[in-house]
């Protein structure tokens, strides 16, 4: 089973290279942690779609708010991901 | 040849719309007509047979907008950075010492630090800092990137808050020169935009100047596997069923489900034929003169990097009604960036205001003539500014509307693109999108930012989805 929570911050520390994140807390929203704009966002799903082929449609951008709600809704995927 | 995505024109926006298209693997080709990128910020050479060989001259650079520090975050510069994937140090940015609008008897000064400007507009014009936070607070609030917004007039805006005309038409000028395509006025939204650029970020430079940028760019492209093609102009934009299926470029018929063009949305009309549209043709256009002296203006006699000179009370931003516009004047002192290194040849930069009609009617002996007198015209204001010089410059270079027509293939040589945006890129074809000005986002950083949020929009998030 794949770590996607390691995997999320992998991406995160790739597009905002100037984050700590190192600190996060899972239950947090990722925004209120970090500078984390839409734009950013969009690359997260991106860099999913590019390194993991996991597809997040754009109506489900808001259930990667936190680590733990990434965890939750990834998590699936990635168990289905033919990888 | 089939690819995911094709860019017209390699300026600062479809670089950047390039970068982004590539970055998630699509096959993006970039095709420009120029033999090298940077459009209306490139680069060119001049030979001077008498003094010294080959000089580089940048077409544009006086300032990069949006200055931030090493690791400030969430203003625009930190995000191109962040899109892009560059890094704050690659781009060697030389701040500003400070710069001066200076109108008749009255100077107000800015820097990168906004303070500054606070403190003079509080000294200068004392009946009006309580109007000048109050404005402060609204463009703060302010939301210019809706792009919804309709048209409000900066100038009504200004005259409900401030009582004094004077700092209105002041604070005015440097945002109106260095970023609006209307005359006299601007949108209130791009007034925004620009005062946060210039007066609550500031200035600076690259190291190296564009070419800096460029390379930065280009290298990032290459390092994706973009294509870019030079020396190739498209001559007309495929549509079928409404909907853009790719461009004839260099004769060749090059397909692709989603088009981004980047030369304006005049120019992109002609095109495509079957869009229905005809945008205006924007009348702003300015002439730029260099002038390279064999030494360094000493930081004693002129120690501003930009000056913004205004001579009348009021600010005219339109047309000049001949020929160009001594009135009015943007003055870069390019070597006033820090670290104000002295040895070698300075560089100074006057950009006037231009009448594209005029300059176009005029013929070559004429024309030439004519440069000559705005380079004269302009060297006399530099010495103005800078008592106490008194040499010949070594070299001395003009450029006109017509210039800047034959290279970029903006119509009339317009720099701020068309009264008419788009400011979500959408046009009547489907799949064809409008990037860098004519989208609304202008001056470098602003193309570069148009070019990625409209690669995002229409090329990764949009309806042309990889694989649909
Ligand atoms: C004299 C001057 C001074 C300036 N100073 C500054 C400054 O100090 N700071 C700042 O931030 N901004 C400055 N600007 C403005 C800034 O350069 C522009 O706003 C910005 O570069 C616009 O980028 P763009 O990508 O929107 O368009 P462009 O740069 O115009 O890019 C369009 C590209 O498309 C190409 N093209 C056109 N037609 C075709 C075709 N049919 N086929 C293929 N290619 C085609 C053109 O050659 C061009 O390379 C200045 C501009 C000028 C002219």
């Amino acid at each position: 089973m794949a770590d996607v929570r390691q995997i999320v911050i992998d991406i995160i520390s790739d597009i905002a290279p100037d984050e700590d994140v190192s600190s996060i807390d899972d239950a947090k929203s990722l925004r209120e942690q970090l500078d984390l704009d839409s734009m950013d966002f969009l690359d997260i799903v991106m860099e999913l779609r590019k390194r993991h082929k996991v597809e997040v449609p754009q109506e489900d951008y808001p259930k990667l708010a936190s680590l733990q709600s990434c965890v939750a809704y990834l998590g699936p995927k990635f168990a289905a991901a033919p990888v | 040849m089939t690819y995911d995505a094709i860019v017209i024109g390699a300026g600062m926006s479809g670089l950047a719309a390039g970068i982004r298209l590539a970055m998630f693997d699509k096959r993006v080709l970039i095709i420009e007509k120029h033999s090298i990128p940077g459009g209306l910020n490139s680069y060119y050479q001049r030979r001077n047979f008498d003094r010294g060989g080959i000089r580089q001259f940048d077409v544009g650079l006086h300032a990069l907008t949006n200055f931030i520090k090493k690791g400030e975050k969430g203003k625009p510069f930190s995000k191109l950075l962040k899109q892009l994937r560059l890094s704050y140090d690659d781009f060697k940015l030389c701040p500003q010492s400070y710069s001066a609008i200076r109108f008749p008897g009255t100077e107000l000064r800015f820097s990168n630090d906004f303070e500054l400007l606070r403190s003079e507009i509080s000294a200068k014009f004392p009946q009006d800092i309580d109007g000048f936070n109050l404005l402060v607070e609204k463009v703060r609030a302010f939301n210019e990137l809706d792009l919804s917004l309709g048209y409000t007039s900066s100038r009504e805006v200004l005259r409900g808050i401030l009582k004094d005309e004077l700092l209105a038409e002041m604070l005015l000028c440097p945002l109106l020169i260095y970023g609006s395509a209307w005359e006299d006025d601007m949108d209130f939204a791009q007034f925004v935009i620009m005062f946060k650029s210039l007066y609550f970020e500031g200035f600076s430079r690259p190291e190296g100047g564009v070419r800096t940028i460029l390379g930065l760019l280009m290298t990032k492209l290459q390092e994706l596997g973009a294509e870019v093609r030079f020396k190739t102009t498209v001559s007309e934009i495929l549509v079928k069923n409404g909907e853009a299926v790719g461009v004839v470029a260099g004769g060749e018929e090059i397909r692709a489900p989603v088009v981004f063009s980047s030369i304006g949305f005049p120019e992109t009309a002609v095109l495509a034929p079957s869009l229905d549209a005809r945008p205006r043709v924007g009348a702003m256009t300015f002439l730029e003169s260099i002038f390279v002296f064999d030494r360094k203006i000493p930081l004693s006699s002129n120690e501003a990097t930009i000056v913004f000179s205004n001579n009348s009370q009021t600010y005219a931003y339109r047309p000049a009604q001949n020929y160009f516009d001594a009135v009015s004047a943007v003055v870069c002192f390019p070597d006033n960036y820090e670290p104000h290194v002295r040895d070698g040849e300075g560089t100074v930069r006057v950009t006037y205001m231009a009448n594209y009609q005029q300059w176009k009617e005029l013929e070559r002996s004429r024309y030439l003539e004519m440069k000559e007198k705005v380079g004269e015209s302009a060297l006399a204001l530099v010495k103005s500014l800078v008592p106490g010089l008194a040499e010949k410059p070594l070299f001395t270079d003009v450029f006109s509307p017509l210039t800047i027509e034959r290279y970029t293939g903006h119509f009339n040589g317009t720099v701020y693109g068309s009264t008419d945006k788009t400011r979500d890129g959408r046009t009547p074809v489907k799949n064809l999108f409008v990037i860098g000005t004519d989208q609304g986002f202008l001056g470098i950083v602003g193309a570069m930012l148009s070019g990625i949020s409209m690669a995002n929009l229409h090329g990764l998030m949009g309806e042309a989805k990889q694989g649909q």
